[in-house]
This record gives structure tokens, sequence and C-alpha cells, in this order.
């Protein structure tokens, strides 16, 4: 296995005013290819600030991180982007789909902004991913005529279309009810079996156990680590 | 290859953008739409106008001069009427004797009345004139012949009927060689003149007989004066200099003294255009930016609508950098909404302004002319307007921070 993400003393501090907030302290890091990591701790803890820097969206006060075994604090914006589009995937706890636009239109969003031309057959990979989560029927649905569960699929498919190496979902279930949240976790569950390295922030335990491994966080500094043995397998369950 | 197949996709988010929101992006136009057919329609009629006023100027001759009794008016103090001599015959012929740049003079007689034929009757401008007349002021035949110089030597009643007179008197019909009655005195037709058309200000020019300046002068008007003489100058170059011989000659006639003012007034054809043309020109460029104007305000329509836009879709803004639009994208995407609007507005403007201009000419006494040039010109303008306005909405677009976006409610 090899690390896919390295932070070191990573900090972000946001400035009210006079009065700066330490919304992540000196956060060190470590995630192998091929984890499922879950991210956990309190509201107000940092944990979107955690994964909003690790996706490249808002750039460290201080530290390093490590993407790959490159240093992302060197780069440019463009090429903050370009990560965003290539390398990660994001689903975000509001779904985040482009209201009167299709479930086909959405998820081909990111390869609309593809520079690489890796992917050449773009209508099949948008059906590709939709199918892995299991929507192919549903491609010509608007958002509005979708269950939250749905969006939330669509959001994954968006997320997986570009082929990413991570997936960073900041907590995906939170809108859902708790039958739906595990069908989504499944999914989660489903592409990392596939390879793909995925960061999942929850506050609720009985989900976090679907992960291989919880890190905790409190008022911005990461205190515990935790390796999951009797790892909870969503398939078969229910 | 890989630059080509993203501007499709940006063009189409731009698009179905625009179509999602068809009623809005319709109400944006609308400024653009009045913008630009206003200043097609403006500079149609402009044009129009123009163009009738330099035909019925070509239709009054070329190298015409114009001989009015008394001063001009312009000149400062008018003259006395004691010493406000009119014209006879006299001057008409020192000038044909002695004028040495003048190809073709006549006197002009008019007078008005009443003509019947058969049961028609109708009332008009009956012109009394030598057979000079016909080649100054570019008079064709559509039938019978002109009068000649015998016909005015003798006084004969013959006459020439303008078109309009001939359609209304004689319908469907040559009126060669019928009779008909002005102020009860019966007249020859001897032909009708070829057709001039409508000329500037509602003026029918072939609302008109023509008769000998004799027949006209003593046998419907009585006296011995004439009203005005016509001559026109052998070259246009010499048109300065003809009118300076003829003054020459009619200050003698009229025995002026040195020092003394002219008593008449010699109007000439460029003098005439140039007048007419340089306001007409004046009115175009007035209603050309009047038409401006409000295209600026279609402009300022456009981003107005944008910055509002960009407003409401920054979660969308938000998502799609979230997914790795570069900065230049979203500039680029918000650009494209605001040329594909400001065009469309532009092309539905044009088409229009051509309708509305044709449907003037069928429909009104306005005459209106649609120029190539302009229409090029006013698709131009709203393509600049839309990058001009567009830009800034754009670039406000692109400058939006991802998470920021994200969390806007
Ligand atoms: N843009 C911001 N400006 C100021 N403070 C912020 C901003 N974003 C987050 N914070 C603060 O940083 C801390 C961590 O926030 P966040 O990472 O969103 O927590 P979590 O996702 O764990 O609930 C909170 O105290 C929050 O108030
Ligand atoms: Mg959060």
């Amino acid at each position: 296995m090899s690390l896919v993400i390295e932070t070191r003393e990573l900090t972000k501090t946001y400035q009210m005013g006079d009065i700066p907030v330490h919304a992540l302290m000196e956060v060190n890091l470590e995630v192998q290819t091929g984890e499922f990591l879950a991210v956990m701790g309190a509201s107000g803890s940092g944990k979107s600030t955690l994964l909003n820097l690790l996706g490249c969206l808002d750039e460290a006060t201080s530290g390093e991180y490590l993407l790959d075994g490159k240093a992302v604090s060197r780069l440019n914006k463009k090429e903050y982007a370009d990560i965003r589009n290539q390398k990660i995937g994001f689903v975000f706890q509001g779904f985040n789909l482009l209201p009167r636009t299709s479930a086909f239109e959405n998820v081909e969003l990111p390869l609309i902004y593809d520079r690489t031309n890796r992917i050449k057959n773009h209508k099949k990979a948008i059906r590709e991913a939709l199918g892995l989560v299991g929507l192919e029927d549903r491609m010509d649905h608007l958002p509005q005529q979708l269950s939250g569960g749905e969006q939330q699929r669509v959001a994954i498919a968006r997320a997986i279309v570009n082929k990413p190496a991570i997936i960073l979902a900041d907590e995906p279930t939170g809108n859902l009810d708790t039958h739906t949240s595990v069908d989504i976790i499944s999914v989660l569950q489903e592409l990392n079996d596939q390879g793909i390295t995925i960061i999942l922030v929850t506050h609720e335990h009985h989900l976090a156990e679907y992960a291989k491994r919880i890190v905790k966080l409190k008022d911005g500094r990461a205190v515990s680590n935790e390796i999951i043995k009797p790892r909870k397998k969503a398939l078969g369950e229910s | 290859m890989i630059r080509r197949r993203q501007i499709q996709k940006i063009l189409k988010a731009a698009f179905s953008s625009i179509l999602r929101n068809r009623m809005r992006s319709l109400l944006t136009s609308i400024g653009i739409i009045i913008g630009v057919s206003a200043v097609i329609i403006m500079s149609a009629i402009g044009r129009g106008s123009q163009a009738l006023i330099e035909k019925e100027i070509n239709d009054l001759g070329t190298n015409l001069l114009i001989i009015f009794p008394g001063a001009s008016m312009t000149g400062g103090v008018h003259r006395g009427a004691g010493s406000f001599n009119r014209f006879t015959y006299n001057d008409v012929e020192k000038i044909k004797k002695n004028a040495t740049l003048v190809t073709d003079v006549t006197p002009i007689v008019q007078s008005g009345g009443q003509i019947i034929a058969g049961g028609n009757n109708w009332s008009s401008e009956i012109i009394g004139a030598s057979p000079e007349y016909f080649s100054i002021r570019n008079w064709d035949l559509k039938y019978g012949s002109y009068f000649t110089e015998r016909d005015v030597k003798v006084s004969r009643k013959v006459a020439l009927l303008g078109t309009t007179i001939a359609d209304e008197l004689f319908p469907d019909q040559d009126p060669t060689g019928q009779t008909i009655r002005i102020r009860n005195i019966p007249f020859r037709v001897i032909g009708v003149l070829e057709e001039k058309g409508q000329a500037g200000m509602g003026h029918d020019q072939d609302d008109i007989i023509l008769a000998p300046w004799t027949t006209v002068l003593y046998r419907l008007k009585g006296g011995r004066y004439i009203d005005m003489i016509n001559a026109s100058a052998i070259s246009t170059e010499l048109l300065e200099q003809a009118e300076e011989e003829i003054s020459g000659i009619i200050r003698e006639s009229h025995r002026l003294n040195e020092g003394e003012d002219d008593d008449f007034t010699i109007h000439n054809q460029t003098e005439i255009t140039q007048m007419v043309t340089r306001t007409s020109k004046i009115m175009t460029w007035l209603l050309g930016s009047i038409a401006g104007v409000s295209l600026l305000v279609g402009g300022i329509g456009i981003m107005n609508i944008m910055l509002v836009s960009v407003t409401e879709r920054t979660r969308e803004i938000g998502i799609r950098l979230s997914v790795g639009a570069r900065a230049v994208d979203i500039l680029v995407q918000f650009l494209t909404e605001a040329i594909v609007l400001s065009i469309s507005g532009g092309i539905i403007g044009i088409v229009f302004a051509i309708i509305v201009s044709l449907s003037l000419n069928s429909f009104s006494s306005l005459y209106t002319l649609v120029k190539p040039e302009i229409v090029f010109i006013a698709f131009l303008f709203s393509v600049a307007v839309g990058i001009f306005f567009g830009f800034y909405p754009a670039q406000k677009a692109a400058r939006l921070n991802p998470i920021e976006s994200l969390r806007y409610e």
C-alpha cells in the first residue's frame, strides 16, 4: 500500500474580526490508497474544514499537505481546480445538484471541465457511473423528481464519473433517514471495494463502523485513531 | 480537439441556462431588441427621407437655376415695396440673347383652378412655360407630344397632363386628343408626362398641368408679369458663374446702379441640395443617437440581470468549482450567456425592425430605406454590448470562493 494523503501539522485559522478561530490545529494524518476512513467529532470540531483542505477547496494557514507525495501548497489556482476535477470526488450533505437539470447532465458536469481527455466516451462513462449507484433508469429525472437517497446517489455518480482516486463525503447521510443512510454507505463501501480511497465525515457512530478506521477530532485537533476490527458490512444486512 | 469539445459544452450550458429561464431571458433581451430595432428603424426613416429628397432634387433638373423676383430675405433689410420689380418676358429674352453659360431658359407662369373633363373634375397647379422647360426640369413623355415654340407664339390652348391628373380625369386610357376645361376654357390634351412619383413631405410631383406660358398668362391669368425664370447652366462646375452672368444681365435690364441691392434672388441646385441634405443628415444623426442611447440602456439591462443571475446562482457556481471548473470556465460561461442573450436580442431586433420598416413603406406615408451596412453595424453593436456589459458580472462570478459559494443559501 502507498500513502495517498499525508498532512503535517495542517492548520487552518479563520479571522473573525480581531479574534482568530482555530478551526484546525496541527493535524497529522496519513491515508493509504484503498482506505475507508471515517472522521468523527462534535459539531464545530473542524471536520468540514479538514475535508475542504484535503479536497483542495481551500488553502491551509500553515502546515503541509502532500497528495500522492506532492506538496499541494505550491500549486496555483488552476492546478487546484484540476485536482478537484481529476483526483477527487465530493459528496455533500445537501446533495448540491444543479436544480432543473437532469441526473444525466448533473453527472456530466465534471467531464465538461476535464482538460485531459482521459475519458473518451462521455455518454458511456455517465451511464456506467449511474449504473454503479443503481440509477440507470432515472437518467432523465430532475433532482426534484427524485427522493433524497436517489439525489445523493446521483451526487455519488457525479463524484465518480471522472474516475477519481479519492472520494470525500461530508456527512452525506445527514439529510437522510437511517435506512437510506445505510444504503448510501453501502454504495460507498462498494466503491471502496473497487479500490477508491474514501474519507467519510459523520457524527453517527453506527455509520462510522462501516469504515476501516476512525479518526476523531476535538476542537480542531485529532484526538484518536482507531482501527475497526469486526468491520460492518452493509450488503446483506438489511 | 480538447478545447473544441469543451467550448461546445460551455456553449450548450449557456444555452440551456437561457432556455431554463425563458421569460427572464426574453425580458433581459428586450432592451437590446428595442435598441437594435430603434437603430435600424430610425436610420431607415432617415435614409429614406434623404433618398426621397435627393430624388426630388434630381427631378428638379440638372444644373437648375431658379430666379425669383424680390430681394433675398437673408441679405438683411427687405427692400421697399416701391422698388419691387417683377420679371417680364423681356428679362427672359435678354438672358437668352446675352448669356453664354446658359443652355436653356424659360419663363414660368403659375396658376391654378378647377379642371373638368366629362363628368370628372380635379383641382390642380397649372404651370405655363416655354418648351425649354421640358429639358430644364427633366420631364419625359408617356403619351403624345410636347407643345412647341409655335404653340407659345399663338397662345394655343393645349395642355400636357401629369399622371395623377390624367388618372383622375381619364382613368385607364390615353387622354391625348381629348378636351378638358380649365376654369371653363377648353384646352386640348396633347400628351401625358412620365411619372416622377412622390417627393418628400407628401408633395405629389405628378399633380400638374403644363401649358404654353403665353396661354396661361394671357388667357387664364391676365397681366404682363411672369412669376419666375428657370434656367440651366452648361455644367455643374459653371453653375456659380452662370448665376453671376444672369445676375449681371438682370441688373442691367432692371437698370440697377452700382451699389444698389439686387431686386431678385437666384437659387441654384447645389445650394438647395446642400441645404436639404444637411438637414436630413442632422436628422439621421439625431435619430441615430437616440437609438444608440436605447442600445446602451439595453446593455445596462443585461448587466443588471446578469448580476442578479450571478447572485442567484452562487450555489451553482460553487458546485461547478467543486467539480473542477477553473475560474476562466465560469467567466466564459457567464460571458457566453450575456453574449448569447444580446445576440439573440439583436437578431430579434433586426427581424422586427425590417418588418416595421417594410410595413411603414406599405401602410404609411413614410418612406424607409434599410441599409445592409446599418443592419450589420447594429448586429456588431449588440455583440459588443454583450461583451462589454457581460464582462463585469462574469468576472464577479469567476472570483467567487468555492466554499462560500457552496454555503450560500
Ligand atoms: N468561513 C469561516 N469563518 C469563520 N469561522 C469558520 C468558518 N468556517 C468554519 N469556521 C469555524 O471553524 C470551526 C470548524 O468548523 P467546521 O469545520 O465547519 O466544523 P464541523 O464540520 O466539524 O461541524 C467552527 O468553530 C466554525 O465556526
Ligand atoms: Mg461540517
